[in-house]
């Protein structure tokens, strides 16, 4: 039992990761062949470094990430607040429906139906492009939102809202009751919102396509366009590199839901003490 | 109040941000957008020409005025048609295949060329003006051409097998061949093959390829796109119709014990791809510069070089250093009958066929697949 059981767990590990295993080590390989490899080498990582064009969507792909994650969090954030001030028990949950409408939607009518209110919007404008680096920010705002407010929510209603009273009570304002109390207690989840909307708003291949514009194309665009011809094997190269980028941030994410376990657990035996 | 004050900046930081990325945008910096198939120019990798960043240097210097060219990829003239006609963006020069170029000007979303401006077009042989998709030489300018042929590898297959469509037929490579994985190209192969009208609206003789493409159905190993080079680099599949440029590519990177040879059989696809100026351009005269230079001697050569495509610019062709780097090989090989060009394109391309046959061939492709 115990053997088969082993056998089960590391054949799962090999088909997860052997996709990610054969990119790593065919980003090293002097010949551009994936059948052949023939010697070690950085060749691949030297190209990509030299090639403007995919540099140009690598950074374009983070300034959009990190400008969606900072307004996805603070909104999110502050979303989450409100709704979970909310007293009617049905307001609160169609409230809650509505915002994750865009986590359970398809990414394809998300998109496309992103497009067509850009294009109408655009169209009253009389403008000749609808669709710019602005555009393709709403859109991942969109999609990021949910996850940051169904990240912040749980730890809202964790926290005891005596505290905040009591803060208000010895005469703080609801503002600094708010970054006083509130926000040490529920910065995990902020974090981890924020992660989880960086990661995604990185990946996001069928939003982008629909809602990017001429003048600002993501890597994922790049490298679809890429595949009439063949994927160079550079792109190996800047995959391998963004898998331990992501690798590092989930690994991140871990590390803060871990420490914020152990403090709610240490917490909790605190009062038991005092109890 | 403190309330309304945040709120009030967030708007007003909002505001300035827009305000002031239309102020970049606009500035003194005219802005030129391009349209082109991914991997199809000279992108300055392996110490090649920076086609794009040339151009921006020579346009300041030629006319003092800066230029930022936003280059973007399509994978599909499907993907850029439907981009292109939802009129969400507008594109400056765009570089579509010959039955959409067709499509594209019968509904009217092309722009007449001023040649006054491209003055290079002199360099574009005759033999490549006038085709079926623009008639009186209006709207487009040829930028690279290529044909079907069939890729084989020679430890596999026997040499007297080779060198019609029946190898893709062959019981002998059941399980080693592969067939396109688009309703056009594989219809197409099979029609080429029975030497039938690849363009015709008769629906008996799509049902002719269907039968064909039914008895090869068991033989397949794959259907494939951009697979195919993998497959056929490694030895996985033996048998392929694929471009000629895309073969050097192949042949580049084949293993050890593969040797990959390549022929045209009598009949087979020709397709151009070419530059054309869009009814939203923003800049015309611009655009017009622009495609002038990618007809300049150094960049249709990179170009060429690069894409491993043939160029019906006689900068290129008849230029002895693009020659020696092709080989003499190659160069049989991509310029197959250029000379009789016009002949075989117009008996053999692609045309835009009426949306009836396309969605009957559809269907017909659905259950080649499903079958």
């Amino acid at each position: 039992m115990k053997i088969s059981s082993k056998i089960y767990t590391t054949l799962i590990f090999v088909f997860l990761f052997a996709p990610i295993v054969v990119l790593l080590v065919f980003s090293f390989n002097e010949a551009k062949s994936l059948s052949v490899f023939s010697t070690f080498s950085f060749k691949w990582y030297e190209e990509l470094f030299n090639d403007r064009n995919t540099l140009e969507s690598v950074k374009n792909t983070l300034i959009l990430a990190t400008v969606a994650t900072v307004i996805s969090t603070v909104m999110g954030t502050a979303a989450a607040v409100g709704i979970h001030r909310i007293r009617r028990h049905w307001y609160r949950t169609l409230i809650n429906t509505v915002t994750n409408i865009p986590m359970i939607n398809p990414d394809i009518i998300t998109g496309i139906s992103m497009m067509l209110v850009f294009v109408f919007v655009g169209r009253l404008w009389g403008a000749s492009n609808s669709l710019n680096f602005w555009t393709m920010l709403i859109a991942h705002v969109t999609f990021c939102l949910p996850y940051v407010i169904f990240q912040v929510l749980p730890k809202l209603q964790q926290m005891e809202r005596d505290m905040v009273e009591a803060a208000m009570d010895l005469g703080c304002t609801p503002f600094r009751a708010f970054f006083k109390v509130t926000m040490p207690e529920i910065l995990p989840g902020v974090i981890t919102g924020a992660i989880m909307a960086f990661t995604l708003s990185l990946d996001d291949f069928v939003i982008s396509y629909f809602t990017t514009g001429n003048d600002f194309q993501t890597l994922p665009i790049r490298i679809y366009g890429m595949t009439k011809k063949t994927v160079t094997p550079k792109m190996y190269a800047l995959a391998t590199i963004i898998f331990f980028v992501t690798m590092a941030l989930l690994l991140l994410s871990n590390f803060v839901d871990n420490e914020d376990n152990r403090r709610l657990r240490d917490k909790r035996k605190q009062l038991k003490k005092k109890k | 109040m403190r309330k309304k004050l945040l709120t009030l900046s967030l708007v007003f930081g909002l505001l300035v941000c827009c305000l002031c990325f239309a102020g970049c945008a606009g500035g003194d910096t005219l802005t030129l957008n391009v349209y082109n198939w991914g991997e199809y120019i000279s992108d300055g990798s392996e110490g090649t020409f920076d086609t794009v960043k040339e151009f921006e240097k020579w346009y300041e210097e030629t006319y003092n005025q800066k230029v930022k060219v936003n280059y973007t990829t399509f994978a599909s003239n499907e993907d850029m048609y439907s981009k292109l006609s939802s009129g969400a963006v507008s594109y400056d020069v765009v570089i579509p295949s010959d039955y959409m170029i067709a499509r594209m000007s019968a509904e009217n979303m092309l722009q007449p060329l001023n040649f006054d401006n491209i003055p290079n077009y002199e360099h574009i042989y005759e033999e490549f003006k006038g085709l079926y998709y623009d008639p009186e030489n209006l709207y487009t300018v040829p930028y690279a051409y290529g044909i079907i042929g069939v890729i084989y590898n020679a430890n596999v297959v026997d040499a007297e097998d080779a060198g019609n469509w029946d190898l893709l037929w062959n019981e002998k490579y059941a399980e080693k061949i592969l067939q396109f994985n688009n309703s056009r190209d594989a219809f197409g192969m099979a029609m080429y093959k029975k030497g039938l009208d690849v363009n015709t609206a008769d629906q008996s003789v799509w049902d002719a390829a269907y039968e064909e493409l039914i008895t090869q159905r068991p033989l397949v190993y794959s259907y494939v796109m951009d697979e195919i080079y993998n497959m056929m680099e490694s030895g996985e599949a033996s048998v392929g119709a694929y471009y000629a440029g895309d073969y050097f590519t192949m042949k580049n990177a084949q293993a050890e014990d593969v040797d990959l040879q390549f022929y045209y059989p009598d009949n087979t696809n020709y397709y151009i791809d070419a530059m054309c100026i869009p009814t939203c351009c923003q800049n015309k005269e611009l655009a017009e510069r622009f495609i002038n230079f990618m007809l300049s001697e150094e960049a249709a050569i990179a170009n060429a070089e690069y894409t491993y495509y043939a160029s019906p610019n006689q900068l290129v062709y008849t230029n002895e250093g693009y020659i020696e780097n092709m080989g003499e090989d190659a160069m049989e090989i991509l310029y197959r009958n250029a000379d009789g060009f016009r002949e075989a394109y117009n008996k053999n391309a692609y045309r835009n066929l009426p949306a009836e046959t396309l969605s009957y061939i559809n269907t017909l492709w659905e259950t080649v697949k499903i079958n």
